[in-house]
């Protein structure tokens, strides 16, 4: 049976198993390929996407689960790479093999969402489900960092 | 000086290849291949226009990448190199991935050495595209070439500047004849305007948008997703499969057996589970019923490693070095130490686990592999699709991480067995629990280290007994024979002042795949020379970097042990205490620390590189914590610089990991670690800040990707001991350890 969702904005449908996970809908089915695969067990963060805005990790949520809900991965976080948080990371040269990346963005930007100005230990909290084997963790701090302040600066100079 | 042969990437593979399956030779895999590269690179004198450089008409500036991207950033490095000699604005410039094309291209990605090889050919080969366009300029003008140059995409001449754009006179350019890649002038390097600048990386738009394509996102159109069942004990086999209840899965489209291919691409064979989607794969998997003829190796465990190990130890070892007569002074020393260092298997652990696509028709083959030895994964495909290896077009993708696992092709060989078998394009995916239960991993190691000081505090002999599961038992054909030199690196090079030397070394077996894992023998050789000098010190009362730069001395050049020409990138024991000073200098070495904390030093030179690390810590005798790691570096020029700390901080971070996590263990032939739970990582929260700092230099870039991770784990015990007493010398630290 068709199961309905709605994918970085637009209605997406498909006919899968129920129990089948998010992520091999989104990589397999729809070829989606942003969203990567890293453990299968929610361990690493790789697979992270929004649903209903919360950061979750695809791998283990069955696709049954997602009907009627809102679904945003890294292909939806905008169309040029312009998100504050996608900035931040060139600015910081954050990636190295890059492959955790889409997770940890996707982690970062409900991070902001939710604590528009965190301090470390919120970031620690935030991030540490996310694994980076490259080992960028200082950067990914450093631009979380730059894209809370620069969203700052630019709500200040707005008001 | 007793010289032995070492055992080194490059030879393994070339060994591999004339012993085992049609693999290809000629790429060249260990940093001692630099000039030979160099020299390889200079007989082809291919036309730079056909192999390097792309310029449209409309001044569309295209590089070509001959390595491949784990992460290490040489998409960017290896670019700004030609760049830099070619004169564009690199602004304008785009990168392309180099077809599998052994003529032109060593593809082969490791041993820290893609930036330190490609240095001069790059150099050479961008200055010559630049001469060819300011040749053909010149012949347009009527002028002579020496009263031209290049600049920014633009031949130019004369006063008031008159100019050609690249792009109008490429068409001309790459007809003219190629100056040959010796006489070619090359750029003095206070003129560069790339190489040296932090530059931010090529790839980070696509890595920050999911639009970068990895292995794993290979799609082609009617391809199946495939993963195989592997028996759980070393080199076991399939004994009878029923696949009925896993063709029942929906989704499941065929089952059924790949043989082993024993050495060279060295996979365990299977039964494959073809399916229309990954998840489909992985649940037939689940559902299939395999029974295994395990095998002998189902005896082998990490208790019983341990006891070949400990056994090995009352024996002396083979004799791989021996200078002066180290047994009589340790026998008749006033002052000895002993201590004893173990560290166990590590996995490498990919984020992006194995995988590879292959579509095999039947008078040609396509492949999408991130590999690191793509001309390797050609030849074994070719081989499983019984095409010549021209036949089989290899695309290579980004790689989500590399760190020495994907020099191995033995995904490449299933995925190839799979699609020859099923004749539908295929890609054999890997799970996390596949990736690390079948790696090859970095050898499990027991040192036994002595050393004597002298009345004045000098270092009157140092031994070093070692028994492995070595890299080279298993890769080596002479296999269990091999003298075990490799094991050591340049841990069998002391660069600290003593008569007496004996390095001694014995093998221990085991089944487990062992190969290259980031920084190899090194991640052993730092920990082990690094801890043990630091005991010496303690031993002679001495500050921990004051004995160092002491028994370093006056700066001298000591031959690498085991290289064969002395005159090779030989170890300048001055640039080794430059950066132990550098990194002692920027912690504040002699700063007091609050009680319960401490500074530990540590330095090593690998891969051509001299780093040195200081590690600051809290410990107690119930938990300790990483406060801090400020490394210093010397790798010769840094390219870029910015690249070249994003290298530091990922290696002290991969070795940290290694120092504070999990071991990889075996019990009943199986390795017991699956997934992150029992084989946890680093993550932010536990990630202590990383301060770099790089010597200024003009000497030709070496290896940057790998020689941190020796220093880490030293400087981090060393801490620990300055800051409870607790001397700890088995990796991974735990804080029971501290009790």
């Amino acid at each position: 049976m068709a199961i309905s969702f709605t994918l970085n904005g637009k209605p997406e449908s498909v006919d899968v198993s129920p129990d089948m996970p998010l992520l091999w809908v989104l990589r397999d089915t729809l070829n989606k390929t942003g969203t990567k695969f890293g453990c299968g067990m929610a361990l690493c963060g790789a697979c992270t996407v929004h649903i209903n805005g919360e950061a979750t990790r695809s791998c283990i949520t069955p696709i049954s689960s997602v009907a009627g809900k809102k679904v945003t991965t890294i292909e939806g976080l905008s169309a040029d790479g312009s998100h504050p948080v996608q900035k931040a990371w060139m600015e910081e040269d954050v990636p190295q093999c890059g492959y955790c990346q889409s997770g940890q963005i996707m982690s970062a930007v409900a991070l902001l969402a939710k604590k528009p100005n965190p301090t470390d230990a919120e970031i620690d909290g935030a991030m540490s489900g996310n694994i980076c084997r490259c080992g960028t963790y200082q950067r990914i701090r450093k631009a979380i960092h730059r894209a809370a302040s620069e969203v700052a600066g630019k709500s200040h100079s707005a008001a | 000086m007793a010289t032995a042969p070492v055992v080194n990437r490059r030879d393994f593979l070339k060994k591999s290849a004339a012993g085992g399956a049609a693999l290809v030779v000629g790429f060249h895999l260990a940093p001692r291949a630099f000039a030979d590269q160099a020299k390889d690179q200079e007989e082809k004198t291919a036309n730079p226009f056909d192999a390097w450089v792309r310029i449209t008409p409309d001044d569309h500036v295209t590089l070509v990448l001959g390595k491949s991207e784990m992460g290490q950033g040489v998409l960017t490095a290896l670019p700004m190199i030609l760049a830099e000699e070619l004169s564009v604005d690199w602004k304008h410039v785009h990168v392309e991935q180099a077809p599998t094309n052994p003529k032109i291209y060593d593809l082969g990605t490791g041993g820290s050495g893609s930036v330190a090889g490609s240095w001069l050919p790059l150099r050479q080969a961008g200055a010559a595209a630049r001469e060819m366009l300011i040749a053909a300029a010149a012949k347009r003008w009527e002028v002579g070439t020496d009263t031209c140059k290049a600049k920014n995409g633009l031949v130019v001449h004369g006063h008031p500047e008159r100019s050609f754009r690249f792009g109008e006179l490429v068409a001309d350019a790459a007809k003219l004849p190629i100056p040959s890649l010796n006489k070619v002038p090359l750029k003095n390097s206070e003129d560069f305007t790339i190489v040296g600048r932090d530059t931010h990386r090529l790839d980070t738009a696509d890595k920050s948008s999911g639009k970068a394509k990895f292995g794993i996102d290979s799609r082609v159109p009617g391809m199946l997703y495939a993963v195989v069942a592997r028996c759980p004990v070393f080199e076991g086999k399939v004994a009878s499969f029923d696949a009925t209840k896993a063709k029942a899965v929906p989704g499941v489209r065929d089952v059924f057996e790949i043989k082993t291919s024993g050495r060279g691409a060295s996979t365990t064979g299977g039964v494959a589970v073809l399916a229309e989607n990954s998840w489909a794969a992985i649940q037939g998997r689940k559902a299939l019923e395999v029974t295994w003829e395990e095998g002998a190796a189902a005896k082998e465990s990490s208790e019983e490693l341990r006891d070949q190990f400990l056994a090995n130890a009352q024996k002396p070892g083979g004799v791989l070095r021996n200078e002066g007569d180290a047994n009589a002074v340790l026998e008749a020393a006033p002052k000895k130490l002993e201590a004893i260092y173990e560290l166990p298997f590590a996995a490498h652990v990919c984020m992006e686990p194995m995988n590879c696509t292959v579509d095999i028709r039947p008078d040609s083959a396509e492949a999408w592999v991130p590999s690191q030895g793509p001309q390797w994964a050609q030849a074994v495909i070719a081989e499983a699709a019984k095409l010549p290896p021209e036949k089989v077009t290899v695309h290579t993708t980004l790689m989500g991480g590399g760190f020495g696992r994907r020099y191995q092709a033995d995904f490449v060989m299933e995925a190839a067995q799979v699609a020859k078998i099923s004749g539908k394009p295929v890609m054999v995916l890997w799970t996390r629990e596949d990736d690390m239960q079948h790696d090859f991993y970095r050898p499990a190691s027991y040192h036994r280290l002595q050393g004597a000081l002298d009345g004045q505090g000098k270092l009157a002999a140092w031994k070093h007994f070692q028994t492995s599961t070595s890299i080279a038992a298993k890769w080596s054909q002479k296999g269990a024979d091999d003298p075990g030199l490799g094991e050591f690196g340049t841990g069998a090079t002391i660069p600290y002042a003593t008569p007496n030397i004996r390095i001694e070394y014995t093998l221990a077996h085991s089944s487990a795949p062992r190969a290259w894992w980031r920084s190899v023998e090194h991640s052993s050789s730092g920990f082990v020379m690094e801890s043990f000098v630091d005991e010496l010190a303690h031993a002679a009362g001495q500050d921990a970097l004051e004995f160092r730069l002491k028994l370093l001395g006056e700066p001298r050049k000591i031959p690498q042990f085991g290289e064969g020409r002395e005159d090779y990138h030989p170890l300048d024991t001055g640039r080794l205490k430059g950066v132990l000073q550098l990194a002692a200098d920027k912690a504040g070495w002699t700063k007091p620390l609050p009680q319960g904390q401490g500074r530990g030093i540590a330095g090593f030179f690998s891969f051509y590189s001299y780093v040195a690390a200081v590690a600051e810590v809290s410990a107690s005798s119930s938990a300790f914590k990483v406060n801090r790691i400020v490394c210093a570096v010397d790798c010769g020029r840094a390219v870029n610089p910015n690249g070249v700390r994003a290298q530091v901080e990922s290696a002290a971070i991969y070795a940290l990991t290694a120092t504070l996590k999990d071991a990889i263990t075996v019990d009943r032939g199986r390795v017991v670690q699956a997934n992150f739970n029992d084989y946890a990582m680093i993550r932010m929260n536990e990630a202590p800040p990383i301060e770099v700092y790089l010597v200024p230099s003009t000497e030709a870039p070496t290896g940057i990707g790998e020689p941190t991770v020796p220093v880490i784990a030293p400087a981090i015990s060393n801490a620990i001991f300055r800051a409870s007493g607790k001397r700890l010398r088995r990796l991974p630290i735990r804080k029971e350890d501290l009790a």
